[in-house]
């Protein structure tokens, strides 16, 4: 019955496995296991981009990060109600992974912090913007606002405003993709506050002793809310806390969009392989508050402005831009084309019309009864 | 002193089983711990041991014997230094001895489910169509199977619902036919494979989730309200959850208080959710597969205590329920009895009894308790002027709560006496019998409301 599956099963296709687990008990060296894939990304640490690639994680980076002080602004102004989550600071990670994915068959899903994630997919500012705003246009018509937006025609899962419950619905999403065998993998983010979550490791449990193709990825901000790491955690190590279910972890410096990139490509082909799932810590770090409100008094000024001038992904790469020869002008040129482009998103954001009242009542229910 | 050995009770709810085989033959001697019988249970064959020392004496009850109470005596045990062939029956043996508690509704409810006199709304069932007697558990199989073969993307997660057959036997059946790719045995973890079955279903697949029962479903009641349910309407439309939450509720039969709970009015409060809780065979399995069919999350509330209750249930191929109707069981027309799940056993009951006391009560089983048939529950009402509401389950905030609130609004006009509700009292279920017993809705309890509000007395 216990017929290895790392072999057997198609190329490419992570075939169910349920059946047929591995026994729990095996002879094999478990440290290799658990860091075989960090072994392989410590040989090779980044990414080899072509000036093209380059080129447009920097564009995509830098729209997040211009979309995001944008959202701050509207914010202040009233426009954005409710609870809002800048992704300032952390644009490495959404980048570094999603341009990996198989955009045909992967799957993402996230938490409350997910605009940038939606841009990541090169989603229409304006109608992400407008979502924020409230309005009729927003990509879910105004109902969900920044904690709850979806785009099942990317795959994208949502946004999802109970912290941890998302990695729950992305095993469920890769339980899908190995039910289809249509080869795809779940791509569930988090952050360290939610890897306390009683629900991860539920999930994690499962999604081993099935081989689901899915990656968790541990957003690891440094603080949850206003708790630093070590505050709430026993084990800090976040990548190190599959261990217990066997699954091979990675740690990640998600300020760099090409170490990021370069662990995307490890961690995708061995969940790809059918081996089951990989855990991987993005160390970032947020600029911003937790939300708008917070003032963000835990930590110090200088904390924040260190991260800022010594480790910003986003001058990072225009470093490696401009010693790549990219003209500085270039470069200028590309900002102000985003500048322009969020501020479109803002203009159409604030002037699109609300919902119409009677879309109070739209959408409970898909179905009548 | 010869011992007697009696049929035994092997699950908290069994009355009677087959005596199935016996292991040993008279003159046999025996220590404690042998097993002496094989007893099949409407749900598992057991093996009864013996705890005493001695010699089988007399064999009362063959081996094949169906429906033995239990509590019959059905063998003799001499002990050391007894003769035998001295050792007979003693004249109580042929009897069954009485339950030492109350007995369950099921017992009751057997003898009491009366065929609907009309159906409303409901597909018509041809004339000469067969009927067959079903338990409430198979007719749940089966419109499970008949949905599983019918669509790829239906598949069966829970605890023991695979290899174990399921924890009541819900599920029997289902892995030799699906194989474990679609019926799944899942680790005790509710939280984490409610989220794993809601993330399917948002993936495009149609699980239903078992839950072992709805009172371990408060680990995972996160997934069920705030990703099941509201999802569609978060995302302006765009993600569905075709997703069946199903397994019993309500209060089983001496589990005290952490596993005897109604969970009807708390799931009935939550838009986006559809929420069922049938009485008989024939709703459950229509209900069921109409629960599988839909676009929409489902909380779908079964009871344990009529999982082994068997009803007449047409044999159509593809007998789909409308989901939000409530059906007519019992035509009255001086007093009108709200209910849904075991407490329309108990109201189909007390109108029996209130038949013979003059009063014709009209009995209206809601089955669908979001979205709530107001329209039936009103059209009743204006018909018998008078209204009782009989729920298993806690009376504040209840859905006797809700139904009161619709009479008063909609049909104030109507009423010639107050609505009453006759529900569990309003304390956490008692383990001992007696008080078991006293906290429960019964029939009398209706019986009483029902004249009260008739002004009999």
């Amino acid at each position: 019955m216990a017929k290895a599956s790392k072999t057997s099963t198609t190329k490419g296709k992570a075939a169910p496995a349920r059946a047929k687990a591995k026994p729990a008990v095996s002879n094999e060296d478990p440290n290799f296991a658990l860091r075989s894939l960090q072994d392989a990304l410590d040989k090779k640490k980044r990414y080899t981009a072509s000036e093209e690639q380059l080129l447009h994680f920097y564009k995509q980076m830098l729209l997040i990060r211009r979309f995001e002080e944008k959202a701050g602004q509207l914010y202040g102004l009233g426009l954005i109600g409710g609870f809002c989550h800048l992704y300032i600071g952390q644009e490495a990670v959404a980048i570094g992974l999603q341009s990996a994915l198989d955009s045909d068959v992967d799957s993402v899903i996230t938490g409350y912090r997910d605009h940038g994630h939606m841009l990541a997919y090169g989603i229409d500012p304006n109608v992400i913007m407008a979502e924020l705003t409230g309005r009729a246009a927003g990509i879910s018509q105004g109902k969900g606002g920044s904690m709850h937006m979806f785009s099942t025609e990317h795959k994208f899962y949502g946004g999802h405003g109970i912290v941890g419950a998302q990695v729950s619905l992305g095993g469920g999403l890769a339980f899908a993709h190995q039910y289809n065998e249509d080869g795809g993998l779940c791509l569930a983010y988090f952050g360290d506050g939610a890897a306390n979550q009683g629900q991860v490791y539920e999930t994690m449990n499962m999604a081993a002793l099935w081989k689901l193709p899915i990656v968790f990825v541990v957003e690891n901000n440094q603080y949850a809310m206003g708790t630093a790491v070590s505050r709430s955690s026993a084990e800090t190590e976040f990548y190190r806390r599959g261990t217990a279910f066997r699954i091979p972890g990675m740690k990640v410096n998600g300020m760099d969009v090409l170490e990021v990139r370069q662990a995307a490509e490890i961690a995708f082909k061995y969940v790809r392989e059918g081996n089951g799932p990989v855990l991987m810590e993005c160390n970032t770090y947020r600029y911003r508050g937790h939300s708008m409100s917070d003032p963000a008094k835990y930590r110090t000024r200088e904390e924040v402005q260190g991260q800022r001038e010594k480790n910003d992904p986003i001058e990072r790469l225009k470093k490696e831009l401009g010693s790549a020869g990219y003209d500085e002008d270039k470069l200028k040129e590309i900002d102000k084309g985003i500048r322009a482009t969020v501020a479109d998103a803002a203009d159409f954001a604030e002037s699109s019309p609300e919902p119409e009242p009677g879309e109070l009542y739209t959408d409970v229910l898909v179905e009548e009864y | 002193m010869a011992i007697e050995l009696k049929m035994p009770a092997l699950s908290p709810t069994m009355e009677e089983g087959t005596l199935a085989k016996w292991l040993v033959k008279e003159g046999d001697t025996v220590a404690a711990g042998d097993v002496l019988a094989e007893i099949e249970t409407d749900k598992a064959t057991m093996e009864f041991e013996s705890i005493d020392e001695g010699t089988v004496g007399k064999i009362l009850v063959e081996e094949g014997a169906e429906e033995v109470k239990v509590g019959t005596v059905i063998a003799i045990l001499a002990g050391e230094g007894e003769d035998v062939s001295a050792v007979s029956a003693p004249a109580a043996a042929e009897e069954a001895a009485p339950p030492a508690q109350a007995p369950a509704p099921e017992a009751t409810q057997n003898a009491a489910a009366p065929a609907a006199k009309e159906r409303a709304d409901d597909p018509e069932i041809p004339a000469g169509t067969n009927m067959v007697k079903l338990t409430l558990r198979e007719a749940l199989r089966d419109g499970m199977a008949e949905e599983m073969r019918r669509d790829e993307r239906v598949f069966v997660m829970g605890e023991e619902v695979a290899e174990y057959q399921g924890a009541y036997k819900v599920t029997q059946g289902l892995l030799d036919e699906f194989g474990p790719k679609r019926v799944i045995d899942t680790p005790i973890t509710e939280y984490g494979f409610a989220g794993i079955g809601t993330g399917a279903a948002m993936g495009g697949l149609r699980p239903i989730v078992e839950f072992m029962t709805f009172n371990f479903a408060m680990q995972a009641i996160d997934h069920i309200i705030n990703s099941a349910a509201k999802t569609n309407y978060m995302s302006g439309g765009q993600m569905r959850c075709p997703i069946v939450f199903r397994g019993p509720n309500g209060a089983a039969s001496r589990v005290g208080a952490q596993h005897s709970q109604n969970y009807g009015p708390w799931y009935a409060s939550v838009p986006g959710l559809i929420v069922i809780a049938p009485y008989d065979a024939q709703d459950a399995k229509g209900l069921l597969k109409a629960a599988i069919r839909t676009e929409d999350p489902v909380v779908f509330l079964e009871n344990e205590l009529i999982y082994g209750t068997s009803f007449e249930v047409a044999q159509l191929d593809d007998h789909v329920l409308p989901i939000g109707k409530a059906r007519i069981m019992r035509e009255g027309s001086d007093v009108t009895i709200v209910s849904y799940s075991i407490a329309v056993g108990i109201a189909l009951e007390a109108a029996d009894e209130l038949a013979g006391q003059g009063i014709d009560a009209e009995v209206l089983d809601l089955r669908t308790l979001r979205p709530l048939d107001r329209e039936a529950v009103l059209t009743s009402l204006a018909k018998t002027n008078r209204v009782v509401i009989a729920e298993e389950g806690w009376p504040t905030c209840s859905i006797a709560s809700e139904v009161i609130a619709i009479c008063m609004e909609e049909g104030f006009d109507h009423l010639d006496a107050p609505v009453l509700r006759v529900c569990n009292e309003d304390v956490p279920l008692p383990y001992a019998a007696n008080l078991e017993k006293l906290a429960l809705i019964d029939k009398e309890r209706v019986v009483a409301a029902c004249r009260k509000v008739c002004y009999a007395d």
